[in-house]
């Protein structure tokens, strides 16, 4: 069993006892431990079940690595899935859940699989839910539904909140082991500003476990002293519990830090996501240990021997009483040390590896009274919850067995791997390393930046500097690097001297015992969170999935949170094995950001609820909001939809408010639409060329209505300019296009004709702007009192300057109604004073605000165009009978060379009608009207849509407007428009122009 | 993310306050053109595997438009220019060419 | 005529790791013409009473000041009642120029983030160096700060104005009162 011991825990502070509790069991741990070395100290070796057999599983490694240490956390608006227990810190009433069983831990249904599992191999699903078809639906989707998914996917809303922050740095390290931080203080010391973070909560990497001196002191005590200085730096920022989550282009890394996960009471973000621009980057991520591939390696109790002597030195804890070791290499043997000299028992070293004479670590095993067996493998492990015993072969062999050791835990180890993700994230590319049969970084071929510079360096056992003096030296010459490359001055300083026990080659072993047949390869597991065994990845190969990208997919080896940081090496090597084909030549899947999962809320940041997006308010926002407005999103404004009064519903107010507007007095809030100052001697010339009328000929304090179509032909805008003065126009755009035609305006005058003057300013939140409508519109003008606003002194399509009710106004004489309108815009400070000014002077005028949809019933009565309905970036001006509005005297204008195109003269384009339902219904909106014969596809042939379509009051019927083939030549034709359920409509070809076809109501 | 450094204002910022605004250095044509030349300024691009040269926008700085010629493959940003030319400047082909020897874009080399 | 509003009615927030508050009305005008030519720097220096500033700067005094924005535009401040005032004077000396100028005092709202938090706060938001050796009063810079286009300068140390659009304020506003959140002290720029 696994126990705390009575001595040892170098992180715990043992005076600190917490509880926390697992599946609802009340446990106890001490303020330092992790929840992983927690649950061991309490006998639970059992964390999860496997994801596809459901196989018990136990804790493997000790770190981010940890495949199947994935647990539920918190409750509510705190809870999470997936999170892995060995980097998650224990804190006072921490709650966790196992995942990925029924209906418990320790029973659990689904383990049926596992006697399944001949059945279920590699690209189980892809070969078993192809036929027959109509099984999918019912059959197939929901089982597979039922059995995807890590966790559970929270429900609450999240409480917490997150942040980002934005950092500078000449030198950015990543990783606080002894290289990291020997880089870091190198780097430092030529002034540089250096940023060196840490993933977990503690300095010195592997270090102070693994131990070795420097400069003659214990590792520990290096790390100590090395960090204190760095602290007293001023030009050198740590940081711990910040994670290296990815690197990009031009030297832009992403940090995950996380604030508050051990210490839920503090106040604050939880998360905060570091948005990093550093010179150069050093990564010192260190390496990971690979398992062994042999039978039952997934049983619980069989651990990596790192992960092991971690929990042992770190945290007092033992993995179990009788240790067998099994290894390929000197490093395991430092487990074996630690066990003994914890009082612990090794009954043996099993040894792949076959040398002539004994290494250093052999013989001091020996001296310990170790038995070391050379050239001897695990045949299999015995147990199913726990680790029994195990079976003894030679490595050489099939799987004979030799001899049966009892034992309650297993330590592995195959070898390191070098964490070369973040050095691979911008393109790092790899070499393979035979002595050590890993992948390490290839110095040659780095990221690049900006400048084309190398802007990544590895170090230390990232870099396949494994031992402690080649980590120390390889850190600083590559804080050296680092700060040179930033164009600091590097002095010659001499680096500490690391000392650690010389080493044995180690030998590389891909499946133990090399000849293991097909029993027990079916048991070699590679990748424990994704069930994939030795034998699923030979299958792929076997069945031609020979790229290594596509024997991942078939085979699912490192997939889901922790991407094969474990399997990778040892599933590569297995798909080289099965192609005949060596490691470098297979070569790796993509490493992609992030180096473990990061919280969605600290890629969000801040923007959430309030700050979710940048919402508009016009000055006016607030009077909407407490007059019943409905909210109809503009782009990012949000203008009211209709007010609604108690005991109406939405269609009523709309309804309402588009009568009254007609018969009495409307306001609408139109200070959203674009206004935009267009000054210069070239200003008229300018206009002419962006609008596809003339423009230059319009006259001082006259308005003219225009539009705007892109190089493509196609309308992208409309609005109606007024003449200021000679050399200034003010244009009008649509509510979303302010900025969109500014911009607009701005290329053109950039980037083709700079030698225009030209100037534009968007002045459109300068004003508030009123529309006040109807045929009491004059009146409530006369009572505010002012300026003369009569038909002679401001006619239709008029503009003047002027005080209106003592505020300061320019008022235009537009209308977008039909009615006898006037866009009254007052500078926005006092445009809530204005709109009550004039919600007073209207009182008994039969005043009423209305909104935006009552804007649209009242222009579609009139036959007016909507920017975003009429047209949807495909329609020309002409498809829509706008010939009016297009100049046939300029040469030149913005599209005009492109409605030439034969497309666009095709007489069979479709063309703009009004349209009226035969019953007087509402026709739906963008519904198709169906013609003869069916297209190559068998469906109906289409001959027009509806491009709007409402209830029109005034009129008491459905009205619309649609874009009809030949429509113009079909007046009074009836059309079939199928709509959803069954429905069909009939309408009948019209005139757009449904009320006051003279325009006699605008003009008086 | 790329960095790019405005020409315009001389601020250096990461990509998140720029624009791209595709191909540089296209000619316009307008009426009377012929349909293959009018074919070509609207819809023909440039696609290749390393220099190429960019149309940028420092839309939240100083918003106005610049040049930048870039490698598509490794990123390298080789200098960004003025807006206001029809054609990349000689001290940054040079510079190119000594990077990237018997590099051509459209007529450029 | 009534009295003219700041868009959130002079909206404060205390309590986190810096002081977020709206400022009063601010005059502000947009200029735009040749900004080497003398005859716009005179005007621009006459009409705001202060130096014209280098590129990317700004020289402030109180209520009045030239921000540099691009090569053919300044952003003038004065006093929000003296901006008709100096309208016409600009108007006046430029007569004879290329040049524009328009009132932008409504269309903005301005926020003052004060206190030892003030470069963190603003550095959770902006993609910018705001070190204390990076930026410093007198520099003026025109950026992204979350979602939406914003400028500042700092007045002082530990103190930031930003402009931003009035339409916006209450974002910005919400952005910076979550950024300065209780507890959520970087400990980079500030202990």
């Amino acid at each position: 069993m696994s126990t705390r011991l009575a001595t040892g825990g170098r992180l715990l502070n043992k005076q600190k006892a917490l509880k926390f509790t697992f599946n609802g069991k009340q446990l106890r741990g001490f303020e330092g431990d992790t929840l992983a070395s927690a649950l061991l100290a309490n006998d639970q070796m059992l964390v999860g079940r496997s994801f596809k057999y459901h196989r018990p599983r136990g804790l493997v490694a000790s770190g981010a690595e940890e495949p199947n240490g994935l647990v539920n956390m918190g409750a509510e608006g705190t809870f999470e899935p997936n999170q892995r227990v060995t980097t998650t810190e224990l804190f006072e009433g921490l709650t966790a859940q196992s995942q990925n069983h029924w209906p418990s831990l320790e029973f659990d249904v689904g383990a049926i699989n596992t006697h399944l599992s001949r059945f279920l191999p590699a690209g189980f699903y892809y070969k078993m839910f192809m036929h027959p078809r109509p099984l999918w639906k019912h059959v197939y989707e929901p089982f597979i539904r039922q059995s995807a998914g890590l966790g559970r996917a929270p429900k609450a809303r999240d409480a917490d909140t997150y942040e980002h922050f934005h950092f500078f740095c000449d030198v950015m390290v990543i990783g606080g082991g002894v290289a990291g931080l020997q880089a870091a203080k190198t780097a430092a010391a030529t002034g540089a500003k250096v940023l060196l973070i840490e993933q977990s909560a503690h300095w010195g990497g592997r270090g102070p476990v693994d131990g070795g001196t420097v400069d003659g002191v214990p590792v520990e005590n290096y790390v100590d002293q090395i960090v204190s200085e760095l602290d007293s730096m001023p030009n050198v920022i740590l940081r711990k519990r910040l994670m290296g989550a990815g690197v990009y282009d031009h030297g832009y890394v992403l940090g995950y830090e996380q604030l508050r996960d051990h210490a839920p009471e503090n106040p604050g973000p939880r998360h905060r996501l570091w948005r990093i621009r550093a010179g150069h980057i050093v990564t010192a991520t260190g390496a990971i240990e690979r398992p062994l591939p042999f039978a039952g390696n997934d049983i619980p109790g069989v651990m990596l021997a790192s992960a092991m002597r971690d929990y042992l030195v770190n945290y007092g804890v033992s993995t179990g009483d009788r240790t067998v070791i099994v290894t390929n290499n000197d490093d395991a043997y430092l487990t074996a040390f630690d066990l003994k000299n914890a009082g612990l028992s090794v009954p043996v070293i099993l040894d792949a590896r076959v040398l002539a004479q004994d290494s250093p670590a052999m013989e001091q095993a020996k001296a310990l009274g170790i038995r070391v067996m050379m050239g001897h493998a695990i045949a299999k492990v015995k147990g199913t919850k726990r680790v029994t015993g195990v079976c003894v072969c030679s490595q050489a062999g099939e799987g004979a067995v030799l001899e049966e050791i009892a034992c309650d835990a297993v330590a592995m180890s195959g070898g390191w791997s070098p964490v070369v993700h973040l050095w691979s994230h911008c393109g790092g590319k790899l070499i393979w390393d035979e002595t050590q049969a890993h992948f390490r970084p290839d110095v040659d071929k780095a990221p690049m930046g900006a400048q084309g510079e190398a802007f990544v360096t590895a170090a230390g056992a990232a870099n396949g500097a494994l031992r402690l003096a080649d980590a120390l030296g390889d850190g600083d010459q590559a804080g050296k690097l680092a700060a040179a490359a930033t164009g600091f001055k590097v002095r010659q300083t001499n680096c500490p001297v690391g000392e650690s026990p010389e080493e044995a080659p180690m030998m590389p072993v891909w499946l133990m015992p090399q000849g293991a047949g097909v029993k027990l390869r079916s048991k070699a597991w590679l990748d424990y969170q994704n069930d994939v065994k030795v034998s699923d990845v030979q299958l792929a190969a076997q069945e031609g999935f020979e790229s290594v990208e596509h024997a991942k997919r078939y085979t699912t080896l490192g997939m889901a949170t922790d991407q094969g940081k474990l399997s990778n090496i040892n599933g590569l090597a297995t798909l080289a094995g099965a192609l005949n084909s060596t490691i470098p030549q297979v070569g790796t899947t993509t490493f992609r950001p992030p180096y473990t999962p990061i919280s969605m809320g600290s890629i969000a940041g801040e923007a959430r609820g309030e700050v979710f997006q940048p919402i508009r308010r016009t000055p006016m926002h607030n009077w909407h909001d407490t007059h019943g407005a409905e909210w109809e999103p503009v782009g990012h404004w949000r203008r009211p939809y209709a007010y609604v009064r108690d005991g109406e519903n939405t269609h009523d107010a709309v309804m309402r408010e588009t009568r009254n507007a007609r018969e009495n007095l409307g306001l609408l809030d139109a200070s959203t639409l674009g206004k935009l100052i267009v000054k210069g001697p070239d200003a008229g010339r300018f206009l002419d060329m962006l609008y596809t009328n003339m423009m230059s000929t319009l006259k001082p304090g006259k308005c003219r209505y225009g539009l705007m179509c892109s190089e493509n032909g196609f309308l992208i805008d409309d609005g109606v300019v007024a003449r200021i003065d000679d050399d200034t126009f003010l244009c009008h755009t649509t509510t979303g296009g302010a900025e969109r035609i500014h911009q607009h305006m701005e290329e053109w005058l950039q980037t083709e004709w700079w030698d225009w003057q030209v100037y534009v300013a968007n002045v459109t939140e300068q004003y508030a702007q009123v529309a006040v409508v109807g045929p009491n519109a004059r009146k409530a003008l006369e009572k505010l009192g002012g300026m003369d606003i009569s038909k002679e002194a401001l006619g239709f399509m008029e503009w003047a300057d002027g005080e209106l009710g003592g505020f300061r106004v320019r008022v235009y004489r537009i209308s977008f109604s039909g009615e006898m309108s006037y866009e009254i815009a007052v500078d926005a400070g006092q445009g809530q004073a204005f709109w009550d000014a004039l919600m007073v002077v209207g009182h008994d005028l039969g005043v009423m605000p209305y909104g935006t949809e009552a804007l649209h019933i009242l222009r579609a009565e009139k036959g007016f165009i909507m920017i975003g309905d009429e047209t949807d970036g495909t329609v020309i001006p002409q498809d829509l009978g706008l010939h009016w509005a297009i100049s046939k005297k300029k040469e030149d204008f913005l599209g005009k060379r492109a409605q030439e195109r034969s497309h666009m003269t095709d007489p069979n384009r479709w063309k703009l009608v009004g349209l009226e339902t035969l019953s007087g219904a509402v026709l739906p909106d963008g519904a198709y009207a169906v013609g003869e014969g069916e297209n190559a596809n068998g469906q109906k042939t289409m001959i027009g849509r509806v491009t709007s379509s409402y209830h029109s009051p005034n009129l008491g019927k459905g009205i619309a407007m649609g874009l009809v083939l030949h429509g113009p030549d079909r007046m009074g034709e009836v059309l079939e428009f199928p709509g959803t359920e069954g429905a069909t409509y009939k309408a009948r070809i019209v005139d757009p122009v449904f009320y006051d076809k003279d325009g006699e109501k605008a003009n008086v | 993310m790329l960095i790019l450094s405005c020409p315009v204002c001389g601020v250096t910022a990461e990509e998140t306050e720029f624009q791209g605004g595709g191909e540089a250095h296209l000619k316009r044509f307008g009426p009377g053109a012929s349909e293959d030349d009018f074919e070509g300024y609207l819809f023909m691009r440039e696609n290749p595997r390393g220099v190429h040269f960019e149309r940028w926008r420092h839309a939240y700085g100083c918003g106005k438009w610049f040049h930048a010629a870039r490698c598509t493959t490794t990123l390298e940003v080789f200098g960004t220019y003025s807006a206001q030319t029809t054609e990349p400047p000689k001290d940054l082909r040079d510079k190119i060419s000594e990077k990237r020897p018997n590099w051509a874009w459209r007529e450029f080399e | 005529m009534s009295e003219p509003v700041t868009a959130l009615g002079g909206a404060s927030s205390t309590d986190g790791i810096a002081m977020v508050s709206e400022c009063a009305l601010q005059g502000m005008i947009t200029l735009r013409g040749d900004l080497s030519a003398s005859a716009f720097k005179k005007a621009a220096t006459s009409a705001s009473g202060v130096a014209m500033p280098e590129q990317g700067m700004a020289t402030v005094e109180e209520d009045r000041g030239l921000c540099w924005m691009s090569p053919d535009e300044l952003l003038l401040l004065c006093p929000y009642d003296a901006v008709g005032g100096t309208l016409a004077n600009v108007h006046k000396t430029l007569a004879k120029s290329h040049a524009l100028a328009v009132n932008v005092s409504d269309a903005r709202a301005m926020f003052r983030v004060s206190g030892a938090g003030a470069r963190e706060v603003m550095t959770k938001l902006c993609p910018v160096d705001l070190a204390p050796d990076q930026f410093t009063p007198g520099m003026f810079r025109r950026t992204r700060m979350a979602q939406v286009p914003a400028a500042f300068w700092m007045p002082e140390e530990d103190v930031f104005q930003i402009v931003c659009f009035r339409s916006q304020a209450q974002y910005v506003f919400d952005l910076l009162t979550v950024a300065a959140q209780p507890g959520s002290s970087v400990g980079v720029y500030q202990e």
